[in-house]
């Protein structure tokens, strides 16, 4: 019975993952950028909620709401002033920048905030430890069956609007071709502009969810980039459900590692997302998805 | 050598699309060099040239790629000589590619449906009319939820047209369509141009078969070495002596 538990509570983790490594992913997926400063910008919005629910004694939940438009904005106005520019001086000059960037929000956040580790914890009374239980042994948190919604929520949303909006199409099309897209009449700088908005406004959500299930300081970024990263890359680059399975892979992988050496928690996840590296040549000439995908269609 | 023959009509109307005196020079290798080139609207004209005549690049200047060095270009009597390739094809300047270049991994429809909805403006319904009018006119309706990216060469060219067409075009720039056609593909092509002649949409069409050319166009302009040495009448143009020598003469340059 821990075993089903432990699996459920990393699929549960995972959708924490693929929550904070939608924004990454997406970004990847439409601009090519790989963005370093991911992790401290989903540190920033936690930082951002925390500071506007300690101030004003709102909802936390009613503070995400003001700090996804700002933090919207912010990415409409990195694209235009600092990653435009970093893009068009060549592919390895994004992240560069972008590792700057994230060294400047380290240090503006352990400026103005200090070193201490903070939480939206205490903001969300009983939702951080209430939990649902099944069969008298299995514990699930409401907070992280909360979490794993609006991460399905949000990649499902995005899928859709890449699949069926306007906007959506002219994004897809600037991401294949940006030449051909201007031919067509897309304007790809705000194209552009418009789905780094759209990257920031997740990472909001991403970094509300990590203060409120967790902790966090200043210099908590790189380590939310590399679980990021590492969802992002086992399930795919630039797939957004792939990103989910991703990051239900890297959460289970660690909760079992935790379930066999207390020690195994991190460990356990690298190791997969090594492992998924060095294994994907293969599984790729298996034709995993094509296999599945004509299964499917015998079964239907 | 700038010449004002209209179409059939022949009336002095201004230009609906003029480059004058178009420069291009990459580094320090001249492409274009002073090159003045008027379209009327609803007129159809051809470019033959050498390879290297430049032709490609003048249509760039034309589409919006990127600006020329030294010259104007005015789309109805409007400067927009600094519009780039989006701003330009709003407006009503449609190209396609020699080589090519749909949008990998979005179905036939959806390439089409894009243009439609941000070159050509329109929304909703209408959006839907105006790419399953477009994908009729070039034979594509039934290769509607084909991916792009399985298509062959010849319906690449097709949704290439397609796609341009889906913009709902004043001016649409073609480059090298025909290469590659069989004879009943050929006719095909001719077909469909002549309907869009019809609508009155004008053209600019770069073709090596000039047999197929002429069958369309209204005039023809011949391109060598950066310069136009020959624009008029398409058989006046192919006689030309300046015309034969850049084709057969060779070395010249």
């Amino acid at each position: 019975m821990i075993w089903v538990s432990q699996i459920l509570q990393g699929v549960l983790l995972g959708g924490y993952y693929a929550l904070i490594a939608c924004g990454l992913s997406f970004m990847f997926g439409v601009m090519r950028i790989i963005n370093l400063a991911h992790g401290d910008l989903a540190v920033l919005a936690g930082f951002l909620v925390w500071f506007i629910a300690g101030q004003t004694g709102i909802n936390p939940f009613l503070a995400l709401a003001l700090v996804i438009p700002l933090m919207a904005a912010l990415g409409w106005v990195l694209q235009r002033t600092m990653l435009e520019r970093s893009l068009r001086a060549g592919e390895l000059v994004p992240l560069l920048s972008t590792f700057g960037l994230a060294i400047v929000i380290e240090n503006l956040l352990f400026e103005q905030f200090g070193a201490d580790t903070r939480s939206l914890a205490p903001y969300i009374g009983g939702l951080s430890y209430d939990s649902l239980t099944i069969g008298g042994q299995i514990y699930l948190s409401y907070l992280g069956i909360i979490i794993f919604a609006v991460a399905v929520a949000i990649l499902g949303g995005l899928h859709f609007f890449l699949g069926h909006t306007n906007l959506g199409r002219a994004i897809r099309a600037t991401a294949e071709d940006i030449d051909t897209a201007e031919l067509v009449g897309i304007n790809s700088r705000a194209v552009y502009a418009a789905a780094a908005a759209i990257a920031l406004a997740t990472v909001a959500v991403g970094g509300a969810a990590l203060g409120m299930r967790a902790t966090f300081a200043p210099y908590a970024g790189p380590a939310q980039l590399i679980f990021a990263f590492e969802a992002v890359v086992i399930g795919g680059l630039g797939s957004l459900w792939g990103t989910l399975a991703g990051g239900i892979a890297l959460g289970v992988a660690q909760n079992i590692g935790a379930t066999i050496n207390t020690h195994g928690f991190l460990i356990a996840g690298h190791v997969v997302f090594l492992a998924f590296l060095a294994l994907r040549p293969f599984l790729t000439s298996l034709n995993a998805k094509g296999r599945i995908k004509a299964l499917l269609r015998r079964a239907a | 050598m700038v010449s004002d023959h209209g179409a059939a009509a022949g009336q002095p109307a201004p230009p609906l699309l003029a480059a004058c005196g178009i420069a291009k020079r990459f580094n320090a290798l001249v492409v274009l060099d002073g090159v003045d080139f008027t379209l009327g609207a609803g007129e159809a004209v051809g470019i033959v040239g050498p390879n290297g005549a430049g032709k490609t690049t003048l249509l760039n200047v034309l589409a919006g790629a990127f600006p020329p060095s030294a010259g104007q270009v005015r789309f109805r009597a409007a400067d927009v000589t600094t519009a780039d390739a989006a701003r330009r094809c709003r407006l009503g300047i449609a190209r396609s590619h020699q080589v090519p270049r749909p949008f990998g991994g979005m179905t036939v429809f959806e390439n089409v449906l894009v243009a439609a909805s941000t070159g050509g403006g329109f929304r909703g319904r209408e959006a839907y009319d105006r790419v399953i009018d477009s994908l009729t006119l070039c034979g594509m309706l039934r290769l509607a939820n084909r991916r792009a990216e399985t298509l062959g060469l010849l319906d690449r060219k097709r949704l290439e047209l397609a796609r341009a067409l889906g913009t709902d075009p004043v001016v649409l720039l073609l480059d090298e369509i025909g290469g590659g056609l069989t004879d009943a593909e050929a006719a095909l092509l001719v077909e469909t141009i002549g309907e869009l002649r019809r609508r009155g949409i004008a053209l600019v069409w770069i073709e090596h078969i000039v047999h197929i050319l002429v069958q369309v166009i209204d005039r023809l302009v011949c391109m060598d070495a950066g310069r136009i040495i020959a624009d008029g009448e398409p058989q006046a143009v192919m006689a030309n002596a300046a015309v034969v020598d850049a084709y057969l003469g060779g070395g010249h340059r």
